[in-house]
């Protein structure tokens, strides 16, 4: 199911990539101000809208496995932000250096994006801790969906807020880039964010293709091994009656095992 | 089914009396034991005589001691979150909650509405230590506008404290995932509080932008209050 939809994904991701790759050096024109260090704006801001989108469509799968009850969903969600942290350490080092190289420090406060962006992250940091804390598979889909759905919520609120205090302390333009952009920046910008966010649904199906096959992997092992035990177990039965130790509770065993096998992280 | 049939009958007041009744016990509760309130209240002052070493000065004013004040709060919240599930699981009181025929939601009303109260408690001692301790402006002139602060910035503190407690609680490493995750979750309260609060401890009063960061704060509140509610039910379900 996963499989059929990554070849034609991988294929237009890797397409739009190169367009996107190809117009950001050949095609969209240098910057006045800033010169070369501009061409960053297309991976850094691209990055920041595709995480931010992921961690939202975390929260909504999140919201689909609390209402409908199937795991998929709590897979889907946990991928999704998954990717999104990934994003958004590439974000904050972008930003970085963007920042560095066009206001001469690597850290700006009066940059609201930025600033939402750290404490977003630091937030989405807890994910993992707090998911792979909790033992029971099933209260751990729960919990991690209950804080995905918050994190969605707290996302756009905590934008707000910081948004608020930066317009407070400092009065600024927001269109200084997006605005009065050229027609060729605003087209290469509209690629990279195309290609930006290809890459992170190949990536997505990608690794939900993995973890489903693992379990189905897992699956199958697990079967094999209940049949060869059955198989083993039956000519036991029929063979020595008067077996001593040993042969008698390996059924039970068997299947307690096999029941009782850790669920996939 | 008779409480059964009571419950789907009128849902509304049921709710409202379990959420009465447990928030009596564990008012109850903390009353003999004083298990939160007061170590709550000895952590602010203790964090304000680490602030005077730390800065260096008798008197704050202006945006340190608004930042002051509002940190030393939201990481005395931290306290309370912890202390807010913890108890229940360790003796049992949870499970017991759960067996009774009561809306989860009773739940999340009554321990958010404790956490509340607790917060307002240590707020009327931390606040005079603060004004004693640390303050340089006189506190009075400022007395109004602030009450309306905390007491707003208490209520998001309440549902997001009640949210967070439940969900760090059943993780193995609870004590360090509840604070990890209440911080970054109270920088709005953080911005709105110290924002508002900077030009009350200015000493020239008049803060003509207190209206939106209420509105922030009040913003805050509802959205985790009404996220509380939805999502409470899934974090007691076993």
């Amino acid at each position: 199911m996963y499989g059929r939809a990554l070849k034609p994904l991988a294929l237009a991701t890797a397409a739009g990539a190169a367009l996107a790759f190809g117009l950001i050096f050949f095609y969209a024109p240098l910057d006045a101000d800033q010169g070369f260090i501009q061409k960053i704006f297309y991976l850094h801001v691209p990055m920041a809208i595709v995480a931010l989108l992921g961690f939202l469509a975390g929260g909504v799968m999140a919201a689909m496995h609390l209402r409908t009850r199937r795991r998929i969903w709590d897979m889907r969600s946990y991928v999704a932000i998954h990717l999104s942290i990934i994003l958004a350490v590439g974000v904050l080092v972008t930003g970085s250096i963007w920042a560095k190289a066009s206001w001469g420090h690597w850290w700006v406060w009066d940059e609201p994006m930025l600033v939402s962006f750290l404490i977003v992250f630091l937030l989405y940091a807890v994910y993992q801790p707090l998911r792979f804390s909790i033992d029971d598979p099933e209260r751990q889909a729960r919990y991690a969906s209950v804080f995905a759905i918050s994190g969605a919520a707290f996302t756009v609120l905590n934008f707000v807020a910081v948004r608020m205090a930066a317009t407070y302390t400092h009065p600024r333009v927001f269109s200084q880039t997006g605005g009065n952009m050229p027609a060729e920046m605003f087209l290469t910008f509209l690629v990279s964010l195309a290609a930006m966010a290809l890459i992170f649904t190949t990536l997505w199906t990608l690794e939900l293709g993995s973890k489903n096959a693992s379990e189905r992997l897992r699956r199958a092992r697990r079967r094999l091994q209940r049949e060869a035990d059955g198989g083993a177990l039956g000519l036991d039965g029929e063979g020595s009656r008067a077996r001593p130790v040993g042969g008698a509770p390996a059924p039970a065993t068997a299947s307690v095992s096999a029941a009782s096998v850790p669920a996939p992280r | 089914m008779p409480a059964e049939l009571e419950r789907t009958a009128r849902p509304g007041p049921v709710v409202i009396r379990a959420a009465v009744a447990i928030l009596r016990k564990d008012l109850r509760v903390e009353l003999r034991a004083r298990e939160a309130v007061p170590a709550m209240a000895l952590f602010a002052v203790t964090a304000f005589v680490l602030f005077h070493f730390a800065f260096d000065r008798d008197a704050l004013d202006g945006d340190v001691a608004a930042g002051t004040l509002w940190v030393t709060l939201l990481l005395t919240t931290v306290l309370g979150v912890n202390r807010l599930f913890v108890a229940e699981r360790e003796q049992g009181g949870l499970e017991a909650m759960l067996l009774a025929p009561i809306d989860r939601t009773a739940i999340f009303l009554a321990k958010a509405a404790a956490l509340f109260l607790y917060l307002v408690a240590v707020e009327v001692v931390a606040l005079p230590a603060f004004a004693v301790l640390l303050l340089g402006p006189d506190l009075f002139g400022s007395l109004p506008a602030l009450c309306a602060l905390l007491l707003l910035a208490d209520l998001g503190l309440a549902a997001v404290g009640a949210l967070v407690g439940a969900l760090a609680a059943e993780t193995r490493a609870r004590e360090v995932i509840g604070p990890l995750l209440l911080l970054p979750l109270v920088v709005p309260l953080a911005i709105a509080g110290a924002q508002a609060t900077e030009p009350l401890f200015t000493g020239s009063g008049a803060p003509e932008d207190l209206g939106r960061w209420l509105g922030l704060m009040g913003l805050y509140a509802t959205i985790f209050v009404l996220l509380s509610v939805a999502l409470f039910d899934f974090l007691l379900e076993d």
